[in-house]
């Protein structure tokens, strides 16, 4: 059936205004879009701007190294905050890292299994839990009992936020490491506790190395459990069983104050917490944008969890 | 004549013991939790026997010794109403972003995704801070007295007077928050819509829009259903930057009746108060009581959600090998 040139001519008209109108609304919608992506990077700009630009004026050395002067003196530093920040770290970290490589190995080496499975899921949930929660968990069990706060309980409640992640990443990074790996290890007439740690662990080393970095990251900021557990405290580390003061307690406690000098201390905190913690996380992205499978994997992982 | 082996010498179970040893840390996390639900349920037991059920629905708020009465209400309606709010403003921008970063070209979509998830490195504290001093300025400025102006005398929920420190502030926070979230977790599941289904609508001559209405919507939505509840179980136990700024009402004052009207979490009420509370009176029970609340609330949320993220991302890898 042949179609006559005036009939062709309205088809193209047709055809003509049907495309152009849903480009418009393909335009509008990129538009909106790229809109939003804007709309989320603004916050960020403007709180790094902010704690850059009133953070700096309250950096020197004691401020750095002082322990906190009278309220609203606006003398002394936040000394003690950055040590008991440190140390808080490390115990966790003491506690966290054992636990959660270990149960790395159990899910990527004997994890194929119904408790494998049960194990993975509420691990992927505990990551999500509260972490007030844990905060409460540690004070029931830890400073009740023993009737004091303590380093040890802020550790442990710490510890708990950390442990899923390693978990999680350690798991990742083994599941990329080559089974024939593993079947050298079997042809050498090694044991599997060797073959895993000797030779697995070690090729799967930067993957968990990242894992814990992140996991590090993500404590340092942690202010909630640390409310109930560690407390706060003016002096220096004065033993694992007293109450100790960390950056982010101290950020909360300054902002607080109905005073400028305060306020321009609490975000000095804020600035020596954000370069510790963006320094973390922009050398493990950085390391691993190069290696974009364990990468890709991480950034999952990385975005699901916070305070 | 029977050799005597020498102890050093004979093996033990190392591999077995190595077998348990790795089962062990792995139900770690089971135990603790079990844990964790027993010893808030067991510290809280006193303010159920005492309360009951009015534990839940009463809104009185009282620690001094003698008259002492605890209703957690208006803190768990604030926890909803904060949560929703957030959700309503952070799902679209964090599909949107998950939209631009799925399509973009490689050297926008890398360091976009950095900066996105960046967003979700800063902790808690420093959204805070940044709120009480900054961001509360420019809420009420720039929308809250906007609003207020215009809708204050006739809808409700624009009615008392703005002060900055309020249910309204603390939700665009909580909005900011749960962005990394949803949207990493969004792009995943977009990316793992089979490449097939996106080229097919392309076919048909597709817009880029529309080939996201037409194959990715559709086959993504449970993940993507997933991945907002994900960011909601976020937005329910986020603490320290919802306490800076929502206001800290008590009592029946803090139900939350308008948007510019200071309110309270059931984190922040935790965050507020647990320090000062007594072991010996029943005021630790009840802020343990709003904690286990809190919990039971977080693990059916994030249950629910790693079911529908985990199918999808299953279908995924059934794809890829198939």
């Amino acid at each position: 059936m042949m179609s006559s040139s005036q009939k062709r001519a309205e088809y193209r008209l047709l055809f003509k205004q049907n495309v152009s109108g849903r480009l418009i609304v393909d335009k509008i919608m990129m538009g909106i879009v790229f809109g939003c992506v804007i709309a989320a990077v603004i916050p960020l700009g403007s709180i790094l701007l902010e704690v850059f630009k009133n953070g700096i004026s309250a950096i020197s050395i004691e401020f750095l190294t002082q322990v906190p002067g009278a309220i609203g003196s606006g003398e002394g530093g936040i000394g003690p905050a950055i040590q008991g920040t440190l140390i808080i770290i490390g115990m966790s970290s003491i506690i966290g890292v054992p636990i959660g490589v270990m149960s790395g190995i159990f899910l990527a080496e004997f994890g194929d299994n119904r408790l494998g499975r049960t194990v993975r899921f509420f691990n992927d949930v505990f990551m999500e839990f509260p972490s007030i929660v844990l905060g409460i968990f540690a004070f029931l069990v830890i400073v009740l009992v023993l009737g004091h706060f303590s380093l040890w309980a802020g550790a442990f409640a710490l510890s708990l936020i950390m442990f899923p992640i390693v978990a999680r990443t350690t798991e990742e990074s083994l599941k990329m490491v080559p089974m024939t790996y593993r079947e050298a290890g079997i042809a050498l007439g090694l044991k599997k506790w060797v073959i895993t740690f000797r030779i697995v662990l070690s090729a799967a080393k930067s993957g968990m190395i990242t894992g814990i970095l992140l996991s590090v990251g993500r404590i340092g900021g942690e202010t909630a459990p640390l409310i109930m557990t560690v407390l706060g405290s003016s002096q220096f580390f004065s033993g694992v069983d007293s109450p100790m003061d960390a950056l982010p307690l101290r950020i909360w406690r300054m902002s607080l104050l109905p005073y400028d000098s305060a306020q321009m201390q609490g975000w000095g905190a804020a600035l020596v917490l954000i370069i510790i913690i963006l320094a973390i996380n922009i050398t493990v992205r950085y390391y691993f944008a190069k290696k974009s499978k364990k990468g890709k994997i991480l950034s999952k992982l990385m975005g699901m969890r916070k305070k | 004549m029977s050799k005597q082996i020498p102890f050093s010498k004979r093996r033990l179970p190392t591999d077995k013991l190595f077998k348990i040893g790795a089962m062990v840390a792995g139900s770690y996390v089971l135990v603790i939790i079990v844990l964790i639900v027993f010893q808030l349920s067991s510290e809280s037991y006193p303010i159920w026997q005492r309360e009951g059920l009015a534990f839940l629905t009463g809104s009185d708020w009282n620690a001094v010794e003698g008259r002492e009465s605890f209703g957690a209400a208006p803190y768990i309606l604030g926890t909803l109403v904060t949560a929703s709010l957030a959700m309503i403003i952070g799902v679209p921008l964090s599909i949107g972003i998950a939209m631009f970063i799925s399509q973009a070209p490689k050297y926008l979509s890398g360091p976009l995704s950095i900066l996105i998830e960046l967003l979700a490195a800063v902790p808690s504290i420093i959204y805070g801070l940044w709120g009480i001093f900054v961001f509360r300025q420019i809420m009420l400025d720039w929308v809250e007295y906007p609003l207020y102006g215009i809708f204050g005398d006739n809808v409700w929920i624009f009615s008392s007077a703005p002060f900055g420190l309020d249910i309204f502030s603390a939700s665009v926070i909580l909005a900011i928050m749960i962005i990394p979230t949803i949207s990493a977790v969004s792009r995943e599941i977009m990316i793992a819509v089979p490449q097939q289904q996106k080229e097919a609508a392309y076919m048909l001559g597709a817009t880029k829009w529309e080939m996201f209405r037409l194959a990715v919507f559709p086959y993504a939505k449970t993940g993507l259903i997933g991945a907002a509840i994900l960011g909601l179980g976020r937005a329910v136990g986020e603490t320290m930057a919802v306490t800076m700024l929502i206001g800290n009402a008590t009592g029946p004052s803090a139900f939350p009746q308008s948007l510019f009207q200071p309110g309270q979490t059931m984190s922040s009420i935790i965050a507020n108060e647990f320090i000062e509370a007594s072991p010996a009176s029943l005021h630790l029970p009840a802020l343990v009581g709003v904690g286990l609340i809190l919990l039971l609330v977080a693990i059916c949320i994030n249950v629910v959600a790693h079911i529908l993220v985990s199918r999808m991302l299953k279908v995924r890898e059934g794809a890829i090998n198939a």
